[in-house]
C-alpha cells in the first residue's frame, strides 16, 4: 500500500477553523482600542503600565512552561490577553510594582495552581485586579483625570462613582440626581459633552446628562482601559460578528443592572423608586469593560446558553448591590467573580433541551376524553 | 416569498464544495477487471454466501442470502467468475468476508429491460425490494424492506424523501435528481403505493436550485401529488431527525424511528434504486458516487458497479494530483477517512475524496475552555464537552445518563471546538464501551 502521508482519523475531517490561540488574538484586537484610548487620555505612563502587566504576565507562563514540559500555551495569546486585562484595569499612576503582583497572581495563583489553561474557576485577570485592589487599596484608588479634561489638578481625582459616593455618605445631596450631585460638587466636564447635551435638551428634549457624555467616550478617570464605553463597544461588536462572544451574558447583565438601577438607584439620593439615573452608572466604572469582555470570558462563564442568560443576571443583581450598597463603588468585578463561583453549579442544573418531542399516548388520551 | 425552512436547534455550516462536482454528469466507470463484493454491505447481519470458489455468476444473480430480519441480499454485478472468497476490511472498519468476482472479457454486464409493474400489489413490491438487495444508499444503509413495512395500526402521514445531500463534496443525489428526474419521481411513486402516506414531500437544499426546480418541471407534468420543499442550508439537515423537523416540524424522540411520528424518511439514490429494483427487477448492483476533493485531479459524479476498487474510481478521475492529506470514503463529515485502495465501493458508499485543504486537521489539541460552542452546534441538544470529560474518565454509564446514545456522531462539535479536540472520536468510543 501506497500512501503513506495520509492521515487516519476519526470524522469530521473538516473543520471551522478556529483555535484557542485566533479567539485570545481576537479578543485582544478587539481590546486595543480601548487600551489605545487610555494611552492616549493618561499619557506613556498608562502605556508602561500595559506593557509591565502583559510582559509578567508572559513571563510567568514561560517560566510555568519550562516547569511544566508545555510549551504551547505560551503562544495561545491567553497568557498575553490576561496581562492586557490587568493592564488595563489599572490606575495609570499605580506603581509599576502592583501590575506585575497582579499579573504574577494572576497567572501563577489563579491560573496555574488550578491546572492551567482551562482550569481555572475564577477569571484571572480580574482575580489579578481584585487581589490588588485590596492589598493597595490607596494605590488602587488614585486615579487621574483625563488630558481630555484636566481642568484641574491630573493627579489624585475621584472617578465619578466615587464623587457621587461620598458626596451621598456625607448626606448633603438629598433629592438630586446623580448628575445633580456631581454638579453639586463641580465635578468637570468637557466642553463637547456639554454641548452635546445642550443639543439633546434643546433639539430632541430629551434631558442627557454631559457626564453620561463624558463616561460614553471616555473623558472620565478611571482605569487605563475602562473609560471609553464606545470604543469598548465597537471591540465588542467586532467579537459578537466573529461569532466569539454572544449576546446572552451582557444584555442579561446590563439589562438586569439597568432595571434594578433604575427602580431602587434613586433611593440613596433620597429620591423615590424609579428615578435611578442608571445610564451613567453602565457608562461608567468597570461596567461596559466587564460585561463585555470579562464575564464573557469562556473558561469562567457556563456553556449554556440559558446557562448565560442566568449568569448574566446574577452579575446583574450583584453589581447593582455592591454598586449601590457596598462600600466600594468599582465592584463590577466582585460582581463577576461572585457568579464566576455558581458557574459549575449552573451548568449542573442548567441544561440545554434535548431533541425529541415527547409522544402523547393516544389510548390513555381518549380515556381521558 | 416562499418561506425556507430549517431545523432550529444547532447545526453548522461547513463550505459545501459542491461546486467542485456538481458540473459533471454522470459517468459510467468501465468494468473494473475485479470485483470485491462483501457479504456486509448493509447495516444489520452479514449475508450468507451462496456460492464458492470457482462458481460462475450471472449479473443480478444472488451470490448472498440476507441472514436475518435486518440484513440484506447480496447480488452479482455482472457476469464472471468467483475467483475467490477472502475477509476485507471495509472503509468503515468492518471485517467480512468477500467474493471476489473476476468479470467476463466479453459482455460482462447485465440488461434489464423494464418491466410491467402498475399491477403490483403493495406487497409484492415489497417484496422485490427485499429480494433486489435495496439498502438506504445515503450511508447508514439500513435494509429498505425493512424500513417501508408499516406495522399494522400505524398510519403514515407523510412520506419525507431527503434530497438535502448535506455533506460537503457529494453530489451523487444531486445530479440523479438533475438527470433522473422522472426514475426517481417513479421510485418515490413505488413507495407511495407501498406505504400510502398522506402527503409526499421532496426535501431540497436551497444550494440546488436547478435540481429544486427540474423536480418541480417534471412533477407538474405527470401531475404527481408530491410537492418540493427547498430547505435552509445548514448541516446536519441531511439527518432524518432534522430533515422531519425542517419539513413536517416533527421531532423523533429518544431511540424511536420516524414511522413513531408517522413519517418514512427515504433519500434519492433510495427511491432511484427501488425504481430500478421494481420497474427494472435489478438487483441494487451499482450506485452512483462522487469522486471529488481538492486533491483529485479531476471531479467526477461516477455510476459504478458495486465492489469496484476506490483505486479504480481514483484512476478514472486521473488519479490525485498531490499527495492529499486525507482519503475519504463517504461525506468529509461523517465519511471514513481510509488508507487502503483497494478497499471496494459498496452499497452506502456516496463518496470517494481526496482533502488536501485541512491545515486544521493537523493542529494540536489542546485544553477545553468550556466555550460552549460544541454545545450550541448540537442539533441533538447534547453537551458533548461534559461527555467527552466524562468518559475520558471512563465514567461511560454516567455519560449514558447524560444521554450519549442520542448521539449520532453528526460532527458538530468536533467541527466546532476551537481546542480540536476529538469529541466525536470520544462519542464513539463511549458509546461502545458504556455499551457493555
Amino acid at each position: 500500500m501506497d500512501v503513506p502521508k495520509t492521515i487516519v482519523s476519526s470524522s469530521p475531517h473538516l473543520h471551522a477553523r478556529s483555535s484557542t490561540a485566533s479567539i485570545m488574538w481576537d479578543v485582544s484586537i478587539a481590546l486595543t482600542p480601548a487600551a489605545l484610548w487610555g494611552v492616549y487620555v493618561f499619557g506613556f505612563r498608562a502605556l508602561g503600565i500595559l506593557l509591565v502587566s502583559i510582559a509578567t504576565a508572559v513571563l510567568v507562563e514561560y517560566l510555568l512552561n519550562m516547569k511544566g514540559n508545555n510549551s504551547r500555551t505560551i503562544l495561545d495569546g491567553s497568557a498575553f490577553l490576561t496581562g492586557l486585562l490587568v493592564g488595563m484595569n489599572m490606575p495609570a499612576d499605580a506603581a509599576f510594582a502592583v501590575p506585575v503582583i497582579a499579573s504574577a497572581f494572576a497567572i501563577f495563583v489563579v491560573k496555574w495552581t488550578f491546572g492551567g489553561l482551562g482550569a481555572n474557576w475564577i477569571n484571572p485577570a480580574l482575580a489579578g485586579r481584585v487581589f490588588v485592589f485590596f492589598s493597595f487599596t490607596g494605590l488602587m484608588n488614585s486615579y487621574r483625570m483625563p488630558r481630555t479634561l484636566a481642568t484641574v489638578d491630573a493627579v489624585g481625582s475621584a472617578t465619578v462613582l466615587t464623587e457621587i459616593k461620598l458626596a451621598i455618605g456625607e448626606g448633603a445631596v438629598n433629592g438630586l440626581s446623580s448628575t445633580g450631585v456631581l454638579a453639586e460638587t463641580g465635578y468637570p466636564f468637557t466642553a463637547f459633552a456639554g454641548s452635546v447635551s445642550t443639543w439633546f435638551q434643546q433639539t430632541l428634549g430629551i434631558g442627557l446628562s454631559p457626564y453620561t457624555v463624558d463616561a460614553f467616550f471616555g473623558n472620565i478617570a478611571g482605569c487605563i482601559g475602562e473609560v471609553s464605553a464606545f470604543l469598548l463597544i465597537a471591540g465588542a461588536i467586532y467579537l459578537m460578528v466573529k461569532k466569539i462572544i454572544t449576546w446572552q451574558i451582557p444584555v442579561s447583565f446590563l439589562a438586569t443592572f439597568s432595571l434594578l438601577a433604575w427602580m431602587f438607584g434613586g433611593v440613596r439620593n433620597g429620591l423615590g423608586l424609579f428615578e435611578g439615573d442608571f445610564v451613567l452608572q453602565l457608562f461608567s466604572g468597570g461596567m461596559i469593560l466587564g460585561a463585555f469582555f470579562m464575564a464573557t470570558d469562556m473558561v469562567t462563564s457556563p456553556t449554556t446558553r440559558k446557562g448565560m442568560v442566568v449568569f448574566g443576571i446574577g452579575i446583574g443583581f450583584f453589581a447593582f448591590l455592591l454598586r449601590y450598597f457596598g462600600s466600594l463603588p468599582e465592584s463590577v468585578s466582585l460582581a463577576i467573580i461572585l457568579m464566576n463561583i455558581f458557574v459549575p453549579m449552573i451548568d449542573r442544573y442548567i441544561l440545554p433541551k434535548r431533541f425529541g418531542e415527547t409522544i402523547k399516548e393516544p389510548k390513555k388520551q381518549e380515556a381521558k376524553a | 416569498m416562499e418561506r425556507i425552512p430549517t431545523f432550529r436547534k444547532g447545526g453548522v455550516h461547513p463550505n459545501d464544495k459542491k461546486v467542485l462536482s456538481n458540473g459533471m454528469a454522470i459517468e459510467r466507470l468501465p468494468v473494473p477487471a475485479e470485483l470485491i463484493v462483501p457479504l456486509s454491505q448493509h447495516l444489520g447481519a452479514p449475508a450468507t454466501p451462496l456460492k464458492q470458489k470457482g462458481d460462475t455468476v450471472v449479473a443480478g444473480e444472488k451470490i448472498g442470502q440476507a441472514s436475518s430480519f435486518i440484513s440484506a441480499d447480496i447480488h452479482s454485478p455482472v457476469h464472471g467468475t468467483i475467483a475467490d472468497i477472502k475477509k476485507v476490511t471495509l472503509a468503515n472498519s468492518v471485517v467480512t468476508e468477500a467474493f471476489v468476482i473476476v468479470p467476463n472479457a466479453e459482455n460482462p454486464l447485465g440488461n434489464w429491460p423494464e418491466q410491467p409493474y402498475d399491477s403490483l400489489s403493495a406487497q409484492e413490491m415489497l417484496a422485490i425490494i427485499k429480494d433486489m438487495g435495496v439498502v438506504g444508499t445515503g450511508g447508514a444503509t439500513f435494509p429498505t424492506h425493512v424500513k417501508l413495512a408499516v406495522p399494522k395500526g400505524k398510519s403514515v402521514e407523510a412520506l419525507v424523501v431527503n434530497g438535502v445531500e448535506c455533506e460537503p463534496y457529494l453530489t451523487a443525489d444531486h445530479r440523479l435528481m438533475l438527470e433522473q428526474t422522472d426514475l426517481v419521481l417513479r421510485g418515490i411513486m413505488i413507495v407511495a403505493k407501498i406505504t400510502q402516506p398522506k402527503r409526499i414531500i421532496i426535501g431540497v437544499e436551497n444550494n440546488k436550485k436547478d435540481a429544486i426546480e427540474t423536480l418541480r418541471q417534471v412533477i407538474a407534468s405527470n401531475s404527481y401529488p408530491i410537492t418540493v420543499t427547498p430547505l435552509k442550508v445548514k448541516y446536519p439537515q441531511g439527518d432524518e431527525k432534522q430533515l422531519l423537523k425542517a419539513t413536517i416540524n416533527r421531532e423523533i424522540p429518544s431511540g424511536k424511528l420516524p414511522l413513531d411520528v408517522g413519517a418514512v424518511v427515504l433519500n434519492i439514490g433510495t427511491s432511484f434504486a427501488i425504481y430500478e429494483a421494481v420497474a427494472l427487477r435489478k438487483p441494487l448492483v451499482e450506485r452512483v458516487v462522487t469522486v471529488s476533493g481538492e486533491a483529485m485531479s479531476t471531479k467526477r459524479n461516477l455510476r459504478v458497479l458495486l465492489g469496484s476498487k476506490v483505486a479504480d474510481l481514483i484512476a478514472f478521475a486521473g488519479g490525485v494530483s498531490h499527495e492529499p492529506d486525507k482519503y475519504i470514503s463517504g461525506g468529509p463529515m461523517m465519511g471514513f477517512a481510509f488508507h487502503d485502495d483497494q478497499i471496494p465501493v459498496i452499497k452506502g458508499t456516496s463518496g470517494i475524496l481526496a482533502l488536501d485543504n485541512e491545515p486544521a486537521m493537523k493542529a494540536p489539541q489542546t485544553p477545553c475552555i468550556s466555550c460552549g460552542r460544541c454545545v450550541a452546534a448540537c442539533p441533538m441538544g447534547l453537551q458533548p464537552t461534559k461527555l467527552f470529560r466524562l468518559i475520558d474518565n471512563r465514567m461511560y454509564a454516567e455519560a449514558m445518563g447524560m444521554n450519549l446514545m442520542d448521539c449520532k456522531e453528526c460532527g458538530c462539535c468536533s467541527y466546532s471546538c476551537p481546542a480540536h479536540l476529538p469529541l466525536v472520536h470520544g462519542m464513539k468510543l463511549g458509546k461502545r464501551l458504556g455499551r457493555k
